[in-house]
């Protein structure tokens, strides 16, 4: 049906066009002008197009953001996030005058000087002053864009000192499904290696390193307590991954040979999160988000952010790897 | 020299038309084959735009096309990213690089710095045929076993260096990297050509700073190309070794398919750094040509001198320069030391500045000029906006705290679709309309012109404005269907609306191929300057010769930019509003923007 109504609109736009092709070739030789030369009523008539179009892109951008705006992710869920979504706005508020104020410099210039035979261009080749002023303007505006995105990207990626109590997580990407494994009690995790991968050990854990010992792996969710900082240390068994938080507004590669990290702190349970959506199934994910195969599109774990009690609680439920 | 005075014997059709090395036939042949190659770039996204509208809906169009990449009307998973790969590097390589810097650097070098042919026409000859054949190569590709490469237009290893991964990265993904060693051999012997002709031949009294931006601009892309595309040949012959010799430059610690590799010690962000030295420059390559050719047309049309020429050529410059320091923001959450990260922010965010300038330029060239709306000029303005659209959302993707949000997500989508996919197309549709004459010595029909660029632009926004709103929903790219998760539920009407603006697109692109070959073979016969424009190619006659000037190559006396010059009186200088390259400086005339 819907491939119907294409080529049924195929067909139009084609017809379409060898009928204007005809128009215009008849009222040329009615005129006695060559076809292909503008006039200035011609002109005129798309500098007034341009007019209405720049009207309609104005009114497109409000209604998506009239439309959609209510379905962009929820407010940040860690506490970096809040700064991320601050910066977002401070560059927003910069971007969006600076679109809207070009484009009808842009579109209002294109239609008020639009072709006339009797007016004259003007010769206007340079002018060092304005050309200064324009040089100037945005390097100020975008000094200030840097310096506040490097001071949150540099307090983003620093790293949780080892005395500050942390939960130590490990995140690994495999076609097609996430592991995780918590530290355990000495908050260390064990040695692992694809080498040691063999049955159950998916993840490849050494079991012959003491540290492995307590390590505790969970399938399908992971949990996190709310207002204490996790480290997520990263690795991939096979090709490259993306772990993407987008409610914490965290994201890293899962590099093959390579550990990576990134932390942060969630700051809403995820109950409270289901109330200020107002979404009774809302839940933190985990998704992939570097092209790794076939079913990228599908690999998923889900987040469970909740107070420290029932995080402890949960954990104390989870088997220890060297428990078998 | 001499050779060219004599009247010119008649070449046979094979000479003429085949393995021709004037460049002006050069350029027809790499304008058709990049066409041809967009058109089919152009299919694949609408037909990969329909399954992520009606995700898992059989189509019988799909069917019949895809044929084994389908199932009951439905694409396969890793077909899809078959496409998505193939659209990718089809449109950023064939199309807008080949197709664009060959068609219109090898048109209006000669022509416009006035030079009877490139400098080495064989090299430029080979030029063409290396792209021919990796063209054949990429497209044969497509029906190979297991399918075409698979992995991204990136290519990141190790999903594209091992088969056990996906089945594009079997003999797929060899001829992938076959067909671009051909393709980057392809690049550099035309963009060493460009710089050689630019910098030597040309005519007497053309000096730098009478150039036109078309011509900067090609000079400026020619050297960025030359410094990277190498790059990316030792990134692919990198790959080939790890893929089919064992070696270990981009793999380590795999276990897949029930096994240990052997290979060990390597990282595949070497191979992400040595992609990105040639990627981000690349999306350059693309969009300064279209720049450089809007700018001549705007002046043109407006009857205006461009504004503020030497800011345009040395923005353009610093845009070259800062384009070869800026790859790592490709790779804020790979990993990397987070100091280099900051590095990389700050040169990226210094690209705007000069991008700033430039739109101020056109803007303020716009300013009291006397415009006509041809084809050309609404394609051009049209590039001003995307360039504007699409490069305000770079200041997000290139903030690395803001990256780490959406990078990977269709926000991305949305931004480099419209700074350099729509930027990159309108720039190389403007020049088509506004050199046909020079081309086919025939003319395009302007309304069926108006109606192409107005579907086009329309279809764009509608296309990838949304895209920026997926993104910040958290829809990350290179997606087969979004309805997997609870999360995306609510978005697919946006993504319903997306599909239908691209069959629009679509659509859209077919008045353009019937005016194209209609006017191609019997459009009305063009004057020798039709858009009374000053610069050197409007001095050559309709029909193409040999060596483009039947008697001595003209001398240049002034900047290619004389338009409504008014004297002490205020009347036009020569009575008419433009003076041509051609006319010497009268008494007292300043050259160059002086009045
Ligand atoms: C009507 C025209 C077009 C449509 C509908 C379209 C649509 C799309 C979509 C939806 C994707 C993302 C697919 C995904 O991530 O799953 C994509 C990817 C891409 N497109 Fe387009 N596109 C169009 C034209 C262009 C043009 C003109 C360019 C030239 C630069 C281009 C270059 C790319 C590239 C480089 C990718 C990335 C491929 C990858 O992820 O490996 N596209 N296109
Ligand atoms: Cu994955
Ligand atoms: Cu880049």
């Amino acid at each position: 049906m819907i491939a119907l109504v294409a080529i049924v609109a195929v067909l139009l736009v084609i017809a379409t066009a060898v009928q204007i092709l005809k128009i215009a070739e008849l009222r040329a030789t009615e005129s006695g002008k060559e076809i292909y030369e503008i006039s200035a009523k011609q002109s005129k008539a798309q500098a007034f197009l341009l007019m209405v179009f720049l009207v309609a892109y104005f009114g497109f951008f409000a209604w998506q953001v009239w439309k959609w705006g209510g379905l962009m992710l929820p407010v940040s869920a860690s506490e970096h996030g809040v700064g991320v979504d601050e910066l977002m706005n401070i560059t927003l508020w910069f971007i969006i005058p600076v679109f809207i104020i070009t484009h009808i410099f842009l579109f209002w210039f294109s239609y008020k000087y639009s072709f006339s035979e009797t007016r004259k261009a003007l010769f206007f080749s340079h002018s060092n002053k304005l050309e200064m002023f324009w040089t100037i303007i945005p390097s100020v505006a975008l000094t200030v864009l840097i310096l506040v995105g490097l001071s949150n990207w540099n307090k983003i990626m620093t790293p949780i000192s080892s005395e500050t109590e942390h939960v130590l997580l490990e995140v690994c990407g495999q076609q097609f499904m996430w592991g995780a494994r918590y530290a355990g009690k000495d908050g260390k995790l064990g040695r692992a290696s694809v080498e040691y991968i063999e049955g159950v050990n998916a993840l490849g854990i050494d079991v012959s390193d003491e540290n492995s010992k307590d390590d505790k792996i969970v399938k399908g969710e992971f949990h996190l307590p709310v207002g204490v900082p996790v480290q997520f240390v990263f690795r991939s068994q096979d090709v490259l991954h993306s772990a993407y938080m987008p409610h914490f507004r965290a994201q890293m590669n899962c590099v093959p040979g390579l550990k990576t990290q990134f932390n942060f702190t969630p700051t809403i349970t995820t109950a409270e999160m289901k109330e200020k959506t107002q979404n009774e199934n809302f839940e933190y994910i985990l998704l992939c988000n570097k092209i790794c195969g076939a079913a990228h599109y599908n690999m998923q774990m889900n987040i469970v952010v909740e107070s420290k009690e029932d995080y402890e609680k949960w954990l104390a439920e989870q088997k220890e790897f060297g428990a078998e | 020299m001499s050779a060219h005075q004599h009247p010119h014997e008649e070449q046979d059709f094979l000479f003429k038309y085949v393995f021709s090395q004037d460049h002006k036939m050069i350029s027809k042949q790499f304008l058709i084959t990049g066409f041809i190659m967009g058109f089919i770039g152009l299919s694949m996204s609408t037909l990969f735009r329909l399954q992520l509208g009606f995700p898992g809906e059989s189509f019988w169009i799909i069917d019949f096309l895809l044929g084994s990449w389908a199932e009951n009307g439905v694409m396969l998973p890793d077909k899809y990213l078959a496409l998505v790969t193939m659209h990718g590097t089809i449109m950023v390589f064939f199309l807008l690089t080949a197709g664009l810097s060959g068609t219109f650097s090898n048109l209006l070098i000669p022509l416009q710095i006035g030079a009877r042919d490139m400098a080495s026409g064989f090299l430029n000859m080979l030029s063409y045929w290396f792209f021919f054949v990796s063209s054949v190569i990429m497209l044969i590709s497509l029906g190979v076993e297991g399918g075409a490469a698979s992995a991204g237009w990136t290519i990141y290893p190790p999903l594209s260096a091992l088969p056990q991964a996906i089945p594009g990265s079997g003999l797929g993904m060899t001829l992938w990297l076959v067909a671009m060693a051909i393709f980057i051999a392809s690049s550099l012997l035309g963009s060493l050509n460009y710089i050689v002709t630019i910098l030597n031949l040309r005519t007497k009294g053309m000096t730098m700073t009478r150039l036109p931006l078309t011509i900067w601009s090609f000079l400026i892309t020619a050297i960025v190309g030359v410094i990277s595309f190498p790059v990316l040949l030792a990134a692919a012959l990198l790959l080939v070794f790890d893929r089919s010799f064992g070696t270990s430059f981009y793999l380590s610690d795999i276990y897949i398919g029930g096994q240990v590799l052997e290979h060990s010690g390597g990282s595949p962000i070497l191979f992400e750094h040595l992609f990105w030295f040639l990627g981000h420059p690349e999306v350059y390559i693309v969009l300064l040509p279209a720049l450089g050719i809007t700018s001549e047309i705007v002046s043109t049309m407006s009857r205006k001198p461009i504004f503020g020429y030497r800011a345009m050529i040395t923005s353009m410059l610093a845009i070259g320069f800062l384009s070869a320091i800026v790859w790592g923001h490709h790779m804020f959450v790979t990993g990397m030391n987070p100091f280099l990260g900051a590095v990389f922010t700050f040169t990226t965010l210094l690209i705007a500045i000069p991008s700033a300038v430039k739109v101020f330029n056109y803007i303020t060239t716009l300013w009291k000029g006397n415009i006509k709306f041809s084809p050309a000029m609404l394609f051009s303005i049209g590039l001003v906006s995307t360039f504007i659209s699409g490069g305000l959302t770079g200041l997000i993707l290139g903030d690395s705290a803001l990256d780490i949000n959406v990078h990977d997500t269709y926000f991305v989508v949305g931004h480099f679709h419209i700074v350099m996919g729509l930027s990159g197309i309108f720039g190389m549709i403007a020049g088509v309309y506004h050199w046909f004459p020079k081309i086919f010595g025939r003319m395009l029909n302007n309304n069926l012109g108006n109606a192409h660029f107005w579907i086009t632009i329309v279809s764009s926004y509608g296309i990838f404005f949304p895209m920026h709103f997926l993104g910040l929903a958290g829809v990350p790219r290179r997606y087969y269907t979004n309805s997997e998760f609870p999360l995306f539920e609510n978005l697919l009407d946006i993504n319903t609306l997306i599909t239908w603006f691209a069959i629009l697109a679509f659509a859209g692109q077919l008045i353009f191929f019937f005016n194209f070959v209609y006017s191609a073979l019997r459009g009305p016969k063009a004057p020798q300057n039709p858009w009374k424009g000053n610069s050197l190619e409007w001095t050559t006659g309709v029909k193409h010769i040999h060596g483009n000037w039947p008697g001595e190559i003209p001398t240049v006396h002034r900047w290619p930019y004389d338009y409504s010059k008014l004297n002490e009186n205020g009347d036009y200088v020569t009575g008419e509003d433009f003076i041509p390259q051609i006319v010497p400086l009268g008494e007292g005339e300043l050259d160059g923007g002086g009045h």
